[in-house]
């Protein structure tokens, strides 16, 4: 199966972002991007990791909690609160995890948008400082725990 | 190693000196030869090479009177390395992703079919 090009970018100092094109259309992104027992599918990284726990409040002021689990049975936690909802166009949410590696809250703005079909999705992680974006690629690095939302975090390219 | 990864990152970040690195890959270069090309300052270009010098990505040595810069493949290596790594792992989320997709899709297919069903 080939997969469809990832493009990863660092817009400014503090952000990074990245843009995938999936084949549907955009308000089934928006669901499997919003509904626990879609994300349970797909957000859990490396073969052997799960996401046991998948609780989703989704409104405006709504918080949403996710916890991972290792082969091993270590678990690691992040939970945020969502802060603007324009379906199926645009979800904006902090994001911060247990152990706060980012140093401090990330805010997380996801658009979606349609063209024949097809959803481009652009999402885009704002750190609070530059200090807090190279903790998450250390920490992410140092001990090669694949949880894949804290990947998505620690995403960090050309 | 990872704070140098981290300077390495900070010295990428600017396309200018990315520029730079793209002419080095040429070949190596004085600081002369590059004001031509970017059309800045010498002592901008001069800034720009010391950072790229303090994270590893080019060295300079001397020269008679010039300082040729020099492009030093290992630290893109591991950049790329930790690339790889981060995008194997967002790549295998969206490839499932795609494959949810896929179910909602054939599962909204079968409703109108029924629905259709249904009318006729």
């Amino acid at each position: 199966m080939s997969n469809k090009p990832l493009d990863i970018s660092r817009p400014s100092k503090l952000e990074l972002r990245w843009t995938r094109v999936f084949d549907a259309p955009r308000d089934l992104v928006f669901a499997a991007l919003t509904e626990p027992d879609l994300v349970k599918r797909w957000l859990t990284g490396p073969p052997g990791i799960t996401l046991p726990v998948c609780e989703i409040d989704f409104r405006v002021g709504g918080r949403f909690r996710y916890v991972w689990e290792m082969p091993d049975g270590t678990r690691m936690g992040m939970d945020g609160e969502y802060k603007e909802i324009t379906p199926p166009a645009k979800i904006v949410h902090t994001e911060l995890f247990d152990e706060d590696w980012t140093g401090g809250e990330t805010l997380v703005t996801t658009t979606l948008t349609e063209e024949d079909g097809q959803t481009r999705m652009t999402t885009t992680v704002r750190y609070s400082s530059e200090a807090a974006r190279d903790a998450a690629s250390k920490t992410g690095m140092a001990d090669g725990v694949a949880h894949s939302y804290a990947l998505l975090d620690t995403l960090l390219a050309e | 190693m990872q704070d140098h990864l981290s300077a390495t990152f900070a010295a990428l970040s600017d396309p200018t000196r990315r520029g730079i690195l793209a002419r080095l890959a040429d070949g190596d270069a004085t600081v002369n030869e590059l004001v031509e090309p970017f059309d800045l300052s010498q002592p901008t270009i001069s800034k720009h090479l010391k950072v790229l010098e303090r994270a590893g990505l080019i060295s300079r040595r001397r020269v008679a009177q010039s300082r040729p810069c020099h492009l030093e493949a290992r630290a893109l290596l591991e950049v790329d390395a930790w690339l790889h790594r981060y995008r194997k792992v967002l790549e295998a989320n969206f490839a499932r992703l795609d494959g949810v997709l896929d179910t909602l899709k054939s599962e909204r297919r079968e409703k109108q079919t029924g629905k259709r069903g249904k009318r006729t």
